[in-house]
C-alpha cells in the first residue's frame, strides 16, 4: 500500500499533497516538513530509499523518493510494494506529467495542482497502483478533458480567454523539471508497460 | 436561459480561480496568512451563490487551501453539492476536494449514500469512475456497508476502466467492512483472470494486500497464483505475485519446493532489476521456511548471495540498499553464507549514504563471533565519534548492545572489556538511550559474578564523576546510567575499594538535580554502603571513624528529606531515622554492623521478563471475585497506587535474554577446561539456591591502575576498551601456543600410537573467556508455562478480515441490498437489486469454467498424471462434511467436471495438497516400486491406511502419506499373493488394530521358528455386480460397549465413474446404522467419495446394536449413478451385512495370573468344542483364532495354549486350546453362555473352511 504520496520543492514548499490515510491538517503539514527535511539533507547520489519518519506509520514503512530539478517526489509505502517497482512508478507519473502539461515544469504543478491530482488519480487509487502504462493513463486523461472541454462549452469561452490574458505575463519562467537527463541512473525495466 | 448562463460566466470571469489564487499568495510573500484570510472570507461568499459554477470554483480553490494547511472540513457540506453537480467537471471538483479532506469523523458524509450510488451507476463511465476514486480515499464503515453490493456489481462492468476501479476500492470496502469479503471473494477470484490486464493486477493487488495480512486463507489460491506466475508477462503482477508467495511459504514449506525452480529460472532469464530483486527475496523466503532444508539447496543459497553481491557491489545505491536488506533476512538463517561477504559488509558501513549503512548494521549483527566480536566493536566505537547525526549515533549505540548481547552475551568472552565499552558509551551526549547502557550494567553486574568486582570499581568511577554526566542538563538521557551505577555499587559494596569515599560521593548536594527515581537510588544504596562501611570500620581500632560516616549521613540525608519526590524523601526520612539510632548505639560503644548490614543481606536473583505473567493462576482462583463484600465507594479511594521501589526494579526491567544456548555453553566451556582442576559448577539457579558463589579465576588481575584519574574533562575508565583489545589478543595468543604445546605434545603421542593428529586454524570455539564467566540464568516461576503469548495487536484494523474463505456462503452473509429510499433509484442501479439472485449461478459458471480450464492444464501433462490426480481428488473429498454432500443437487450434467459443492473450497484445498504433492509424490513413486517388501498387500494395508480417509481426520497434514498409502492399495490387488511375509513386521506398525495385536502375542509364547503364516484378511465379500465390488470387516467399537464399526472397501470394477453412491440398510430391532441427526430413519448414508474407474475406496459406518449374544443379518442397499462419457445410469446393489459374535469380540491382552482368577471366581460357564482334521501348525492355529476372533494368546505350553478375548459389552471368553495330531480341543469358559456357543460355532466354521 502507498500511504501517502508528497510533491514539494527544493524549499520545502508543498506543491502536491495526497494522503490515502486520514491524518489532520497539522499533522499533515508536519509529516510534509518532517519528510522534507529527511529527504533535502540527502545527497544527490545516495539511495533513494528512506526509512520512514516518526509521524508517518512505523517501521514498516519506507520512503521512496526522486528529485527532479527543483521538485522532490516521495512516496511513503509499506513493505507489500516493490522498492524499484515505486521508483519506476515515479518515474511514469512524472513522464505522464510531462506528456500532459507539455514539457512540464515546477510552476505547471503549481497552477494546475487539481490536474496533478487528476493525472495522480488514474495512476494510484486509495493507495494502491491502479495502472502502470503511461499510454493508457494519457488516454484516460484526454478523454476526461474532452468531456470537460464539452461541458464549458460556449458558457466557457470567455473564462478560457480571460484566464488566458492573465497567464500571459507569468512572474517567473518556467523551470523545467527536465525529465530528459535525469541523473539518477533508473534500474532497467524494460516489460513495466 | 441561456443569456443568464452567459451572465454567470461573465461574472464568473472576473473572480478568482485557482491560478489567481495562486498567483495572489505568491504576490503576497510577507504577509501570506492575511492574504489567505480575505481570499477565504472572498470563498465563502461564493459558496453562498446559488450558481454551481462559482461554488465548484470555491471548491477548487479550498482544496488548493487544504494542502498548504488550512482546516476546511466547514465547507464539507458544499463540497457535497459540488460533488452532486450533473456537469462531469464540477463533480470531479467535488470528488477530488472530498477525497483530501473528508474521512471517517465529517458527519455530512452520510449524506452521499446516494449520490454516489447515483454516481455509480451512471452511463458516463468517468462519473462512475470519478466517484470510485473519491470513495476509495473516505469510504466508511456505513458506505462500505451501503455501496458494497453496487461496487460488487460494478467488478463486472463491461468497461474495464470500470472493472479495475472497482475490484481495487473492493480492498478497501473489506476494511471498513469485513463481511463483505466473503461473498465478494468469488468474483474476486475470478478477476484474476479477466482478459484485461489492468483488471488482472487490480485483482492481484487487492488479494496479495488480503493475503499479506492473513495468508493462510489464501493458500488455496497458490495453485492460480502459480500458473498466473508462470504465464504473466507484466511485472508489476509477477512482482506482486511473488511477494504473496513470499508470504505464503512460511505456511506451507512444500510450495517452497515448487516454487524454487520457476523462480530460480526467472532469476536466471530477467532483465528487470525490480523483478530479480523480489524473486531472490522470495526465494529467500522459501529459504527461511525449508531451513531443515535438503542438500540442493546450497546451490539455491549460493544463487541468491552471489546475485545480492552483484547488487551490493554495484554503483547504483539503491540497488547496494536493497541487496543489503536481502542480505540481512539471509543472515537469520544461513549466516555461514553471509559471514563470508563479511568484508563488503564492513566496506559498507563506511558508506557515506545513512541508509546503507543502517543497513549493513543491521547485518553486523549476525555476523560476529568471538573472535571477531572486539575488532567489529571497536570499528563500531570510532564511528560513534565520527557520527554527526544524533540518530545514527543512537543507532550505533543500541547496534553495539545488541550485537554483544545477543544470545545471552553468546560471544562476549571478556566481561570487563564490555563493561569499559558501556562506560565508554556513557560519553554520547544527548543520547536517548542511557537507560539501555545502565540496564546492560546492572544485567551484566548481576548476572555475571566474575565481574562485579570490576565493574564496582568502574561504577564507582561513574559515581564520583558524575558531575560530568550530569553537568550539562542537554545530557539527561545518559545520567540514568548513574542509577546503575549507584544500584551496582551499594549492592555489591563489599568489592568497593574504598567504600568511604563512594558514599561521598553519592551525597554530594548536586545529586538533588537528579530526576527523583535517581535520587532514590541513591539514598537506598548509599544506606547500603554505609552498612558496608560501618562494618570495615568497626573491625578497625579507630571507632571514632564509625561515628564520622554516621555524623556524615546524618549531615547529607536531611537534603533528601525535602526532596519534592515521594519515594526519596520517604526514603531519605526512614533511613535518617535508622541512623541517627544507630549513631546512639555507637555512642554506647554498641557494635552495630552485623546488625546493619543484615538489613541488606541476601542476594537478588534476576528473574525472567515474563516470569510474572507466566504463573498459572492456581485452579478455582478467581481473581475478580470479591474477597469481602464490595467497599463503599469511598473507601476505595484509599487504594494507594502501586508503588514498586526503585530498587527492586532492575529486576523486572532488564531487557530480555533468551535462554537458550545456556546449557550448551557451559557444557561446551567445562569440555574445554577439563583439565583444569577446579571445574567450575555451571550454576543453573533455581529459587530454592540462593547464595551460590564461585571462585572466578582472573579477577585479580583486573588492571584497574591503569585508568588515568587525572585527565581532566574525561570520564575516566575511558580508553581502556582498546587496551582490552591488545590484552585480549595477547591473551589468546598465549593460550593458543599453550594449546599448541599440548598439542604438539598429543600428536607425539599420537604417533606413538600410529595415528595422525591435525592442528586446524583455530574455530569459534577454542576461545576461551578470559573469565571463568558464570552467567546466572534467569529464575522462573516452578511451574511457568512454557508458551508464550502471542501480543498481537488487538486494534489491527485488518484482523477483522481473517476470515475463513472456504466456508460455503450463507443466505445471512449475502451483502445487503438497498431496499428503502428507492425513489432515488433510477433504472440502471435496478440491475444491482437482482444482482445477489444472479451471483449464485454466476460463481458457479466460474467454476466450471475454472474446472474446465484446470483439465485443459492437464491434458497437457501425461495421462497417467491425469489419472492420479483425479484419484487423488476423490480420494480427498471424503473430508467433505457429510451435509455437504448432501445439498450438492443431483446434477445429470457436467457433475463428473464439477464435483465439488457449490462453494468447491474444500476440494480446492485438497486440489492444492495434490498440487503441492505432485513432485515428491512422483519420487515416492519411483521408490515405492523397486521395493515391494514396502507395499504390503493384503487388504488391512487398507485398514491401516484408513483412518486419513476419516472424514473428521484433517488432512493436510500428511498428504504425500495418504498419497503413497494408495499407491499401496492400488498395487495391493496385483501382488496380492506373494507377500503375506512382511505383514507382521507392517503389524508392528499399527499394532493398535486388533489383527496386529494377536500376531504378537503368539510371537511372544513362541519360541520355535515360524513358518511362514498364510495370509489372512477378515474383510470378505459383501456384494458384487459389474460396476462395483464390495468387502467389508466389522469391529466392535472399544469405547461404546453398543457400536460395532463397519468398514467397507468399495472397488469400482467398470471403466465408468461412480458417483452419489448411498449406502442403505434396513433397520432391525437390535441393530441400527447410525444416520446423521435430522435424517429419518430409512434414509441411505452418502458415501463420502466417488470412484473413478479402478479405484477402490473405504468408507466406515456406524451400527448401533443392544444385544449381542446373538449373530444378525442385515439386508442393505447401495445405489450409485454409473456415470460414463455420454450417458448415466442409476444402479442398485443388494448385500447382506452379517454381523458375527466375533465380531463383538475385542481383541484384550491378558495377564496369566489375572487369567487363572477369571477362571478360579467360577461366574463363567463352560463349553467345548473339538476340530477334526485340521492340518495346519500349531502357531497358524493360534494366529488363525488371534486374528479372525480376536482373542489374544495369554500362555503357550508346548501344543497347549490358553487364549482370552472380550466382548464390547465386558463378557469374558476364554479358550483352552490343545492339539494332539490332526484333532484340535478347545476348552472354552464364557459368563454368557449363547455367545459362547455362537462363537465355537464361528470357530468351528472357520478351519472347517481350510
Amino acid at each position: 500500500m502507498i500511504k501517502a504520496i508528497l510533491i514539494f520543492n527544493n524549499h520545502g514548499k508543498p506543491r502536491l499533497s495526497k494522503f490515502y490515510e486520514h491524518y489532520s491538517e497539522d499533522t499533515e503539514q508536519q509529516i510534509i516538513r518532517e519528510t522534507f527535511h529527511l529527504v533535502s539533507k540527502r545527497d544527490e547520489n545516495v539511495c533513494n530509499f528512506l526509512e520512514g519518519g516518526l509521524l508517518i506509520g512505523g517501521s514498516d514503512n519506507k520512503l521512496i523518493y526522486r528529485h527532479y530539478a527543483t521538485l522532490y517526489f516521495v512516496f511513503c509505502v509499506d513493505s507489500s510494494e516493490s522498492e524499484l517497482g515505486i521508483l519506476d512508478l515515479i518515474q511514469v507519473f512524472v513522464e505522464t506529467l510531462d506528456k500532459c502539461f507539455e514539457n512540464v515544469c515546477e510552476l505547471d504543478l503549481i497552477f494546475h495542482v487539481d490536474k496533478v491530482h487528476n493525472i495522480l488519480a488514474e495512476m494510484v487509487m486509495g493507495g494502491m497502483v491502479l495502472e502502470t502504462n503511461m499510454n493508457e493513463i494519457i488516454t484516460q486523461i484526454d478523454a476526461q478533458n474532452k468531456m470537460e472541454k464539452s461541458e464549458a462549452g460556449i458558457a466557457g469561452a470567455p473564462a478560457r480567454a480571460v484566464s488566458a490574458v492573465k497567464n500571459m505575463n507569468l512572474p517567473e519562467m518556467p523551470r523545467n523539471i527536465n525529465i530528459g537527463d535525469i541523473s539518477i541512473k533508473v534500474p532497467n525495466l524494460p516489460s513495466f508497460k | 436561459m441561456a443569456l443568464k448562463i452567459v451572465k454567470g460566466s461573465i461574472d464568473r470571469m472576473f473572480d478568482k480561480n485557482l491560478q489567481d489564487l495562486v498567483r495572489g499568495i505568491r504576490n503576497h510573500k510577507e504577509d501570506e496568512a492575511k492574504y489567505i484570510s480575505t481570499c477565504i472570507d472572498e470563498i465563502k461568499q461564493e459558496l453562498k451563490q446559488d450558481n454551481i459554477a462559482v461554488k465548484a470554483n470555491a471548491v477548487c480553490k479550498l482544496t488548493y487551501l487544504q494542502m498548504l494547511g488550512y482546516d476546511v472540513s466547514w465547507a464539507a457540506f458544499n463540497i457535497v453539492e459540488v460533488m452532486s453537480s450533473s456537469k462531469f467537471t464540477y463533480k470531479r471538483i467535488g470528488y477530488l476536494a472530498a477525497s483530501q479532506c473528508f474521512h471517517e469523523g465529517t458527519d455530512v458524509i452520510m449524506l452521499t449514500t446516494n449520490q454516489i450510488r447515483k454516481d455509480l451507476s451512471s452511463p458516463n463511465q468517468y462519473d462512475t469512475g470519478v466517484a470510485l476514486t473519491g470513495l476509495s480515499c473516505f469510504v466508511t464503515p456505513d458506505l462500505a456497508r451501503d455501496l458494497a453490493n453496487d461496487i460488487m456489481t460494478l467488478m463486472s462492468h463491461t468497461k474495464p476502466y470500470i472493472r479495475k476501479k472497482a475490484v481495487l476500492i473492493m480492498y478497501k470496502v473489506f476494511l471498513k467492512y469485513p463481511e463483505s469479503l466473503r461473498p465478494a471473494f468469488p468474483r474476486l477470484k475470478e478477476k484474476l483472470e479477466d482478459p484485461d490486464p489492468g483488471v488482472q493486477s487490480a485483482a492481484v493487488n487487492v488479494i496479495c494486500e488480503l493475503a499479506r495480512r492473513n495468508p493462510k486463507n489464501y493458500l488455496s489460491l497458490a495453485p492460480l497464483f502459480f500458473k498466473l506466475m508462470t504465464s504473466s508477462t507484466n511485472n508489476w503482477v509477477l512482482i506482486k505475485i511473488i511477494k504473496l508467495f513470499g508470504a505464503l511459504t512460511p505456511l506451507e514449506p512444500r510450495l517452497g519446493k515448487k516454487l524454487i525452480e520457476p523462480l530460480t529460472n526467472l532469476i536466471h532469464s530477467t532483465s528487470a532489476m525490480s523483478l530479480l530483486y523480489e524473486c531472490v527475496n522470495t526465494v529467500i523466503a522459501v529459504l527461511i521456511s525449508l531451513s531443515s532444508g535438503m542438500p540442493n539447496h546450497s546451490a539455491s543459497i549460493q544463487l541468491c548471495v552471489q546475485k545480492l553481491r552483484i547488487l551490493i557491489e554495484d554503483s547504483d545505491q539503491n540497488l547496494k540498499y536493497l541487496g543489503l536488506l536481502a542480505m540481512s533476512k539471509i543472515l537469520k538463517t544461513h549466516p555461514k553464507s553471509v559471514q563470508s561477504h563479511k568484508d563488503l559488509i564492513l566496506q559498507c558501513l563506511d558508506d557515506k549514504d545513512e541508509s546503507i549503512r543502517l543497513r549493513a548494521l543491521d547485518l553486523l549483527y549476525g555476523m560476529v563471533s568471538k573472535k571477531n566480536l572486539m575488532e567489529i566493536v571497536k570499528k563500531l566505537m570510532l564511528h560513534v565519534d565520527k557520527a554527526e547525526g544524533t540518530t545514527y549515533r543512537d543507532e550505533l549505540l543500541t547496534k553495539i548492545i545488541d550485537i554483544c548481547s545477543q544470545n545471552n552475551y553468546q560471544y562476549i568472552t571478556n566481561f570487563e572489556w564490555y563493561i569499559s565499552i558501556l562506560v565508554e558509551l556513557t560519553r554520547l551526549e544527548g543520547t536517548r538511550h542511557g537507560h539501555l547502557i545502565a540496564s546492560q550494567m546492572l544485567d551484566v553486574a548481576i548476572r555475571v559474578k566474575a565481574i562485579r568486582g570490576f565493574a564496582v570499581a568502574q561504577m564507582a568511577m561513574l559515581l564520583d564523576n558524575a558531575h560530568l554526566l550530569t553537568g550539562n542538563t542537554q545530557r539527561n538521557g545518559i545520567c540514568e546510567v548513574l542509577y546503575a551505577a549507584a544500584w551496582i555499587c551499594g549492592e555489591f559494596s563489599e568489592h568497593l575499594e574504598d567504600p568511604m569515599h563512594t558514599l561521598e560521593a553519592m551525597l554530594r548536594p548536586k545529586v538533588a538535580t537528579l530526576p527523583g527515581h535517581i535520587q532514590a537510588v541513591y539514598v537506598q544504596n548509599a544506606a547500603k554502603l554505609f552498612a558496608t562501611v560501618l562494618r570495615k570500620q568497626e573491625g578497625a581500632p579507630d571507632s571514632q571513624a564509625a561515628q564520622e560516616t554516621s555524623q556524615l549521613l546524618i549531615d547529607r540525608l536531611p537534603l533528601f528529606v525535602q526532596s519534592a519526590n515521594l519515594e526519596v524523601q520517604e526514603r531519605a526520612s526512614c533511613i535518617l531515622q535508622l541512623v541517627k539510632y544507630i549513631q546512639k548505639l555507637q555512642q554506647k560503644d554498641v557494635e552495630v554492623a552485623e546488625e546493619v548490614s543484615a538489613l541488606f543481606a541476601g542476594e537478588l536473583n534476576p528473574v525472567a521478563p515474563k516470569a510474572q505473567k507466566k504463573v498459572p493462576v492456581p485452579e478455582g482462583l478467581d481473581l475478580d471475585a470479591w474477597i469481602n463484600d464490595p467497599p463503599s465507594e469511598s473507601e476505595s479511594e484509599d487504594e494507594k497506587p502501586k508503588a514498586v521501589f526503585a530498587k527492586e526494579e532492575p529486576k523486572h526491567t532488564r531487557p530480555r535474554h533468551p535462554e537458550v544456548d545456556e546449557k550448551e555453553l557451559a557444557r561446551r566451556r567445562e569440555a574445554r577446561k577439563q583439565e583444569q582442576a577446579n571445574n567450575p559448577f555451571y550454576i543453573k539457579s533455581s529459587p530454592s539456591s540462593q547464595k551460590v558463589y564461585q571462585d572466578a579465576p582472573g579477577v585479580e588481575h583486573i588492571p584497574v591502575v591503569q585508568i588515568d584519574l587525572s585527565v581532566p574533562l574525561k570520564v575516566p575508565g575511558m580508553p581502556m576498551s582498546d587496551q582490552y583489545v591488545k590484552l585480549e589478543e595477547e591473551r589468546r595468543q598465549k593460550e593458543r601456543a599453550e594449546k599448541k604445546k599440548k598439542e604438539k605434545k598429543k600428536k607425539r603421542e599420537k604417533r606413538g600410537r600410529g595415528k595422525k593428529g591435525d592442528s586446524g586454524p583455530e574455530s569459534e570455539e577454542d576461545i576461551t573467556p578470559a573469565h571463568q564467566v558464570d552467567i546466572v540464568t534467569e529464575e522462573m516461576p516452578e511451574n511457568a508455562l512454557p508458551s508464550d503469548d502471542d501480543d498481537k495487536d488487538p486494534n489491527d484494523p485488518h484482523k477483522a478480515l481473517d476470515i475463513d474463505l472456504d466456508k460455503p456462503l450463507m443466505d445471512s452473509e449475502k451483502l445487503p441490498v438497498r431496499t428503502h429510499r428507492p425513489e432515488v433509484l433510477k433504472s440502471p442501479a435496478e440491475d444491482g437489486d437482482g444482482e445477489p439472485a444472479q451471483a449464485e449461478p454466476k460463481k458457479r459458471s466460474s467454476k466450471e469454467k475454472k474446472e474446465k480450464k484446470k483439465d485443459k492444464d492437464k491434458d497437457r501433462k501425461k495421462s497417467k498424471e491425469e489419472k492420479k490426480k483425479k484419484k487423488h481428488k476423490r480420494d480427498a473429498e471424503p473430508e467433505e462434511p457429510v451435509e455437504e454432500q448432501m445439498e450438492e443437487p443431483v446434477q445429470s450434467e457436467a457433475s463428473a467436471e464439477v464435483a465439488a459443492p457449490p462453494t468447491s473450497t474444500p476440494t480446492e484445498a485438497s486440489d492444492l495438497d495434490f498440487w503441492l504433492s505432485n513432485a515428491p509424490v512422483l519420487s515416492a513413486n519411483q521408490e515405492v516400486e523397486p521395493t515391494p517388501p514396502e507395499t504390503t498387500s493384503t487388504p488391512e494395508t487398507t485398514s491401516a491406511a484408513a483412518p486419513e480417509s476419516e472424514p473428521e481426520e484433517p488432512k493436510d497434514t500428511e498428504p504425500e502419506e495418504t498419497k503413497s498409502s494408495k499407491h499401496k492399495k492400488k498395487k495391493q490387488k496385483k501382488e496380492k499373493e506373494d507377500k503375506e511375509k512382511k505383514k507382521k513386521k507392517r503389524h508392528h506398525h499399527h499394532h493398535h488394530h486388533s489383527d496386529g495385536a494377536g500376531d504378537e502375542s503368539v510371537q511372544n509364547g513362541t519360541v520355535e521358528e515360524e513358518e511362514p503364516l498364510p495370509p489372512m484378511s477378515n474383510y470378505c465379500l459383501l456384494a458384487e455386480n459389474s460396476y462395483i465390488k464390495m468387502v467389508c470387516d466389522i469391529q466392535g467399537n472399544l469405547q461404546d460397549g453398543s457400536q460395532v464399526v463397519v468398514s467397507v472397501i468399495f472397488e469400482n470394477k467398470s471403466d465408468c465413474f461412480l458417483k452419489s453412491m448411498e449406502f442403505n440398510v434396513l433397520d432391525s430391532l437390535n441393530s441400527k446404522l447410525q444416520r446423521p441427526e435430522g435424517a429419518g430413519p430409512h434414509d441411505g448414508l452418502t458415501v463420502p467419495f466417488q470412484l473413478p474407474p479402478g479405484v477402490s475406496n473405504e468408507a466406515r459406518f456406524v451400527f448401533s446394536v443392544q444385544s449381542i449374544v446373538m449373530p444378525q443379518k442385515l439386508k442393505g442397499t447401495l445405489t450409485f449413478i454409473v456415470k460414463s462419457e455420454d450417458s448415466s445410469t442409476h444402479e442398485k446393489l443388494d448385500f447382506k451385512l452379517h454381523f458375527t459374535c466375533t465380531s463383538y469380540l475385542i481383541t484384550t491382552p491378558c495377564y496369566s495370573d489375572a487369567y487363572a482368577k477369571l477362571l478360579e471366581s467360577g461366574d463363567l460357564k463352560a463349553s467345548s468344542l473339538k476340530l477334526e482334521g485340521v492340518n495346519m501348525p500349531f502357531h497358524h492355529l493360534l494366529a488363525r483364532i488371534c486374528f479372525h476372533h480376536h482373542f489374544s494368546v495369554v500362555e503357550r505350553i508346548d501344543s497347549c495354549a490358553s487364549m482370552y478375548s472380550r466382548s464390547i459389552q465386558g463378557h469374558h471368553v476364554c479358550l483352552l486350546v490343545k492339539t494332539s495330531g490332526e484333532t484340535v480341543s478347545i476348552d472354552a469358559k464364557c459368563d454368557e453362555p449363547s455367545l459362547l456357543g455362537n462363537v465355537l460355532e464361528e470357530i468351528k466354521q472357520t478351519f472347517s473352511r481350510c
